[in-house]
């Protein structure tokens, strides 16, 4: 380090730095064999994204050297440092990575055609090396994936040295492809819904993916789009932003009513297959909305959620089904659903009571039991006379709403219905959370020790927070009867419980938006638990892409996809302050004594 | 106001507490000193229902405390802040002191998705107090700081903060554990103006653990010592500083005496 003639320090381009090279190098060869062997490019072979050209399959190792050079070239600018000046060193250091994660490959490909690792390793099929040596030879595959994996490098050391506005160019343009290759499915069901398929038609080929034309057509609108839109979003935001308070809650009202009316339509323009996709994904968003009650806002680590989806279904299907063994009233599904969130709200009172006592580590462990408990209720023998055991209840009518029935066989009415029940499960949320009891929950979450010397009865503040929760998953349980018609113990396992947490904790935890957004990206792209996503394919490795996302959200973004607004607000505002104070624009009497 | 007879606490072997008398009239400002570890926290965790005693009493205006959860006995009126900062970090300012305003309030769930004309009206005024208390400590913590998380605060101001959200509780006796800790001199002897104010202006029964001797003598009517959970003097601050007793407890005895390295004062 080195101070220069201003006089701040800065760190010179300094050498290659062959220890960060060298694990970036081992960490994507390792990563790429794994993903080889796990089996995701002969399973996602099938999905294209640019017909012929990219696969699914293939996309899942050809990100590895890329993201991994351009991470390796990434560094952490500390305040009051100059940035590390950038050169062609960057280059050097992507190209080996890159050629590092092809070797991983290639030693792979030695490995596979040499010994039979197929015991083992049941994932490993012939197909890999097909796929691996792109149905030619192995050698000449090879060859391949060395060019390959040094190019994609270079590409990703590059994206440092490159002019921004070049990389962010690039960046947009790789991702909208993506993206609309991705969605396919959605785009084309809502352009039919609008009849105009000559577009779907025209980049879309016939068995999916975007044609190359498509895709070009794509990446010439992600750069052209900007261009004319330019910074008029910005403009409009600032304007809005320094409209007076009451005028500006009164544009939120406006947008806010006019994107409900928009997402109230939308379900007639599309087709079953999105309109069922976007209902499961409404009943995550209602299960996570509630779970983020209980630890977004309360801070409850509950990992028996599923608890109360499953009683808010049971209750249903018992009390509207006509093939309910023990007691079969067949009430109406709104009749049905005050008892159900009655009850489900008991059943959160009665496993809350015990439990609400114990603090971290135990409370997950033991809310992790009763989750199962209750499933395991539902299948046993000894109830069996009232749920029907593993046989479940079969045969529930769904809604009946005067001129139609909401059930299954009409995705688009269970979207309905479903779209409705999320806005009051968000106005419940968003009410709570700016309430009297809202801040007692988030000063729970704080410190519990503390909100109960300032006067919060954690107790009876956290056995509410348990009720809320359990009321909002009744209500996704209650619909989730009557859009399946037939329920079972298994519809319930304690997996859901994890993938309602993962959607919290990925979407930003205590933060509705967050929430919602969570849902959508990964019940709606990758799929539910048994539910298809927009990635039909990933079905198989969901969970273990699952899992990555959620270690690197721990490790990269704590505070989830979308932080919380307000605070990330606030702390803008701080800098801003900060800036004007040091300028000496604004004087406080403020004497700093930093300890 | 506030009775404490023969009260003992014991943590396994320990006397953290033994056979202490204790009062407060109505008005007060009592300080409480003594070398570290002599149990004056343990007393403030006592008071508010944060420990249990093992044998004595707590009888605050005439009813017994023993047995109250800590919201309980802040609800009865006692408020405390803690010695080592303990703010809700990730609320906002306003918030912190709005929470702290839980057991003097009483909107439900129900009140709050109706947004009925009693939530609405319990908001504001809670708001309002919250504002009330914070401009108690002048521009330090109203203006554009009441939306900023507390985490932002210089540390001086947390300190103020936590003084603030003890006043939101809307007690009659503070319970103030260290509140100069880290302050420097001119912040310190600002605080100490407070402190008197607090009394005067609000009507608050003060007991105050401290350490900074000038902050003692300036606002006590009366200093208890502390020494080995037991109460060894108390009178005036002139009668303690120079009580025997209290100087062989903070400095050791004259003669050589093996427990004076370990207890010096801070």
């Amino acid at each position: 380090m080195t101070a220069t003639s201003n006089g701040t320090p800065t760190l010179e381009a300094p050498g290659l730095d062959w220890r960060r090279q060298i694990r970036f190098s081992l960490i994507g060869a390792l990563s790429s064999a794994f993903i080889a062997l796990a089996g995701m490019p002969v399973g996602l072979d099938r999905r294209n994204i640019i017909q012929p050209l990219l696969s699914m399959g293939y996309l899942s190792l050809l990100w590895v050297p890329f993201v991994l050079a351009s991470l390796a070239g990434s560094q952490v600018v500390l305040e009051g440092m100059t940035e590390r000046v950038r050169s062609s060193k960057d280059l050097v250091a992507g190209a080996l990575v890159g050629l590092g994660s092809a070797l991983g490959l290639v030693a792979l490909m030695i490995l596979v055609k040499n010994f039979n690792i197929r015991d083992p390793l049941v994932n490993w099929s012939p197909q890999l090396l097909d796929l691996l040596s792109f149905n030619r030879s192995a050698g000449l595959g090879m060859v391949f994936w060395i060019v390959l994996g040094t190019t994609l490098g270079l590409m990703g050391g590059a994206m440092h040295v490159v002019p921004t506005a070049v990389r962010s160019k690039t960046l947009t343009v790789l991702l909208s492809v993506l993206a609309v290759s991705v969605l396919e499915t959605f785009i084309t069901d809502l352009l039919k819904g609008f009849q105009l398929e000559i577009f779907t038609d025209f980049i879309y080929y016939k068995r999916g993916g975007l044609e190359i034309v498509g895709a070009l057509l794509v990446a010439a609108l992600a750069i052209v789009i900007p261009l004319l839109v330019g910074d008029r979003i910005t403009v409009v935001r600032t304007r809005v932003r320094e409209m007076p308070a009451d005028e500006r809650s009164r544009v939120n009202l406006i947008l806010l009513l006019v994107g409900s009316a928009l997402l109230l339509v939308l379900p007639f323009f599309l087709g079953k297959i999105t309109n069922e996709l976007l209902a499961n994904v409404g009943l995550f968003v209602l299960l996570a909305l509630g779970l983020n009650i209980v630890v977004g806002l309360a801070g409850i680590l509950d990992l028996g959620y599923v608890a109360f989806f499953a009683v808010g279904g049971y209750t249903t299907a018992v009390l509207t089904s006509p093939n309910s063994p023990g007691f079969s009233p067949q009430l109406p599904w709104p009749v049905a659903l005050i008892v159900v969130v009655v009850l489900t709200g008991l059943v959160g009172l009665f496993i809350g009571a015990p439990v609400i006592r114990m603090r971290g580590d135990y409370l997950a462990i033991v809310t992790l039991g009763f989750g199962e408990i209750i499933r395991l209720l539902f299948l046993s023998d000894w109830l069996s006379g009232w749920f029907g055991g593993a046989q479940g209840i079969t045969n529930i009518p769904g809604v009946d709403v005067g001129f139609a029935t909401v059930n299954g066989i009409d995705p688009r009415s269970i979207f309905l219905l479903v779209l409705v029940f999320s806005a009051i499960a968000i106005y419940i949320s968003w009410r709570l959370e700016h309430s009297r009891i809202g801040r007692a929950w988030m000063a729970i979450r704080e410190d519990e020790d503390v909100a109960e010397a300032m006067g919060v009865n954690t107790t009876n503040t956290k056995l509410m927070a348990f009720v809320v929760g359990a009321v909002l998953a009744s209500f996704s349980g209650a619909i989730f009867s009557a859009k399946v018609g037939s329920i079972f113990p298994t519809s319930f396992l304690m997996l859901i419980s994890i993938i309602i947490l993962v959607v919290v904790i990925v979407g930003g935890m205590g933060n509705i938006v967050g929430v919602i957004v969570g849902a959508l990206v990964l019940i709606g792209i990758l799929g539910g638990p048994k539910q298809p996503g927009l990635l039909q394919e990933f079905s198989e490795f969901k969970l273990l892409i699952y899992g990555a996302l959620l270690v690197w959200m721990m490790l990269k973004r704590p505070e989830g996809l979308v932080p919380n607004v307000r605070r990330s607000r606030e702390l803008h505002q701080e800098e801003f302050l900060q800036d004007a104070w040091l300028k000496g624009e604004i004087d406080t009497d403020d004497e700093e004594n930093p300890s | 106001m506030l009775q404490i007879s023969d009260l003992s606490v014991t943590f396994g072997g320990l006397h953290a507490l033994r056979n202490l008398d204790f009062q407060v009239t109505e008005g007060e400002i009592v300080s409480v000193i003594g070398p570290n570890g002599a149990g004056k926290t343990t007393f403030f965790n006592m008071i508010s229902g944060m420990v249990t005693p093992t044998s004595g009493d707590i009888v605050f205006e005439g009813e017994s405390l023993l047995g109250l959860d800590p919201s309980q006995v802040t609800e009865r009126g006692i408020a405390r802040t803690f010695q080592n900062v303990r703010l809700f970090a990730n609320m906002t300012i306003l918030e912190n002191v709005m929470v702290a305003q839980h057991c003097r309030t009483d909107q439900k769930v129900f009140g709050a998705l109706f947004q009925t004309n009693a939530f609405k009206s319990e908001e504001n005024a809670i708001r309002e107090y919250g504002e009330e208390v914070l401009s108690f400590f002048g521009t330090r913590l109203t203006g554009y700081r009441l939306e900023q998380p507390a985490s932002v605060l210089s540390y001086a101001n947390r300190r103020r903060l936590e003084i603030a959200r003890a006043m939101a509780t809307r007690p009659r006796l503070l319970l103030l554990d260290e509140p100069v800790a880290g302050m420097n001199p001119r912040e310190s002897a600002e605080l100490t103006a407070l402190i008197g104010r607090l009394r005067s202006e609000w009507g608050f029964t003060i007991v105050i653990i401290e350490h900074d001797m000038s902050v003692v003598r300036d606002v006590s009517d009366r200093v208890v010592v502390l020494d080995h959970g037991e109460s060894i003097a108390h009178g005036s601050y002139e009668q303690v500083a120079n009580d025997p007793n209290v100087i062989e407890a903070y400095l050791g005895r004259q003669v050589q005496d093996e427990q004076a390295e370990e207890e010096t004062s801070p």
